[in-house]
């Protein structure tokens, strides 16, 4: 079997200006954040960015990578939205294609079925299809003669997924209780690219979670980097929650130029292992912090799901 | 110093709540339901949909708001340690819901207006907004597949609007408009504010004040509206909730009183 190890610069290697990237998990959860960290790093730029978006999005237009962004939402689930992607929109500085959440799953899931489209009701009537002109609807040929949206097949040069094992040839596996649509991320792109937070022997998988948890399989994929903390500050159970405390640092950070601009000196123009080192000084801080000031308790919990 | 519960506003004699109000009011959208997934944002549609479903409407099937199904009607924030599955329901199957029809939604609205048009993806225009919002996430695709309803708690000329500027969530004049695949799963039933209750229940199918909340004028909500709201001659005040549903959202569903915090009297 083949050898797929690869590290976050033989990724990017791979990588062109240009291309259209897709990237796995969904809002601020299990996001691929090493490899777009790294993604940061470069000089790749002129990017189509197709995300079920979070964080990464808003790192990505910040840095000036992206020429475009394909989404139905851009969140940070506890925070609402992204403070960059906001910003590159009302600037206009990124072209975007906004689709209903499930018109976007089912572009995915044409593009690894090798269709042009697949219909669905979702979208009709709205103004969906008012900002995207291109988009076309298409009748049904039986006796129901029902006329529904055709979302075209989202084709991806690349995919980044983040999972939480994986093996040396490209098996991965997800122990949270969401696989998202990773999946199809990678069923959708020319080139696929696994991050997991710890690359495990093939016959160990099994006794790290039960069958269904071994939801990708080798067929689709092309390359795996071992990244530790690899999705942080977005949520990665069970090995990880969000960086709620990170998070607002950065939403806080992107705020103020002077702000950001000390941020990415700290955590985004050095090295990956550099980051993590970064996170670890910054939590024994807050920690500290904490302690110093003796709060009472703090409630938690607002009542509200997340939104779906 | 222990107080959590912020103030409550107290609207008369009964004692109860605007925000208590509102619960009742949203639980009501439930009214009717079998067994269908109750789908729920906010405090008071969240509270809504487990009142529902200790009272009136036993069948509904709650989400955990990650990636389950769950046993019973928990107290709002309770950890997701404490809540009892009874089934895996991760975003992939949330779709094979919506599409089959077999959900009854609350969704939040930055924007509405007479048509039951939402807007949750950008105010201004959209090629550039002058305030990018979250997106329209699955608001096209749950209106024309499911009965959809809103919760508003901040009811005002610039929530209820002549026209939202990004049609997300599908209204009656759009989907009409859209032709027969759009209108056949489509339903707009209520929307709840924090001034009243509207449906839609009028010949050309635009917003109607179904009810005012007690310790709420009509000229008050019709102030507040941007656009001609439908007002019948006897406009009627929300329901109180029974001596049964008041307890069960003051000790067993919302005991820390979240409910406040959220609604403006």
């Amino acid at each position: 079997m083949a050898d797929k190890r690869m590290t976050l610069d033989d990724l990017v290697g791979e990588l062109r200006s240009g291309m259209t990237i897709g990237i796995g998990g969904w809002g601020s959860r299990r996001k691929p954040m090493a490899a777009v960290r790294a993604l940061l790093r470069s000089d790749l730029t002129d990017l189509t960015v197709v995300s079920y978006g979070g964080p990464d999005v808003g790192l990505l237009c910040a840095a000036g990578k992206v020429a475009k962004v394909v989404f139905g939402f851009v969140t940070l689930d506890s925070i609402p939205t992204d403070p960059h992607f906001r910003v590159a929109r009302q600037t206009g500085a990124v072209e975007a294609m906004e689709v209903d959440e499930g018109m976007f799953y089912l572009g995915l899931l044409a593009a690894s079925q090798r269709l042009p489209f697949l219909p669905t009701r979702a979208g009709l009537g709205s103004d969906v299809l008012r900002v995207n002109p291109t988009l076309r609807t298409v009748r049904s040929p039986y006796d129901d003669g029902e006329e529904l949206v055709a979302m075209p097949a989202l084709r991806l040069d690349a995919a980044l997924v983040h999972v939480n094992r994986a093996d040396a040839h490209g098996s991965g596996q997800i122990l949270g209780p969401d696989p998202f649509f990773d999946e199809l991320f990678l069923g959708a792109a020319e080139r696929r690219f696994v991050t997991t937070e710890r690359l495990v022997a093939t016959e160990e998988l099994a006794s790290e979670g039960p069958i269904q948890t071994m939801c990708i399989s080798r067929l689709l994929t092309d390359g795996v980097v071992e990244t530790p903390g690899g999705a942080h500050f977005t949520a990665c159970v069970p090995d990880y929650g969000r960086d709620e405390a990170f998070q607002k640092e950065y939403v806080a950070a992107a705020g103020d130029a002077e702000a950001w601009s000390a941020f990415s000196r700290r955590y985004l123009e050095v090295g990956e292992h550099d980051y993590q080192a970064e996170v670890t000084r910054a939590t024994a801080e807050r920690t500290a912090e904490r302690v110093e000031a003796q709060p009472g308790p703090s409630g938690s919990g607002s009542g509200q799901e997340a939104p779906r | 110093m222990s107080a959590t519960t912020p103030a409550a506003t107290d609207t008369g004699d009964t004692g109860v709540t605007r925000a208590e109000y509102c619960a009742v009011a949203c639980a009501d959208v439930f009214r009717g339901d079998g067994e269908v997934m109750a789908s729920a944002f906010g405090t008071a549609p969240a509270l809504g949909a487990r009142l529902a479903k200790l009272t009136f409407a036993p069948d509904l099937v709650l989400t955990d708001g990650d990636a389950a199904l769950m046993v019973g009607a928990p107290a709002l924030g309770t950890p997701a340690s404490a809540l009892v599955l009874e089934s895996h329901m991760p975003y992939r199957k949330v779709f094979d819901v919506v599409w089959s029809g077999r959900r009854n939604l609350i969704m939040m609205a930055s924007q509405i207006d007479r048509h039951g048009n939402q807007n949750i993806s950008a105010i201004g225009d959209w090629a550039r907004p002058k305030a990018q919002l979250v997106g329209v996430r699955g608001a096209p695709g749950n209106t024309v597949n499911h009965s959809t309803s809103y919760w508003v708690p901040n009811h005002s000329p610039r929530s209820f609007v002549e026209h939202v500027d990004v049609v997300s969530g599908v209204g009656y004049e759009r989907a009409a408009e859209a032709g027969p695949s759009a209108t056949r799963f489509h339903e707009i039933r209520h929307v709840v504010s924090n001034l009243g209750v509207f449906d839609f229940e009028t010949p050309d199918r635009v917003m109607r004040l179904r009810s005012v909340h007690p310790g709420v004028t009509v000229e008050e909500v019709i102030e507040a509206t941007g656009f001609d709201l439908v007002v019948p001659a006897d406009v009627g005040a929300t329901r109180l909730p029974t001596p049964e549903e008041l307890d069960l959202i003051r000790t067993v569903l919302d005991p820390r009183g979240l409910r406040e915090s959220e609604v403006r009297a």
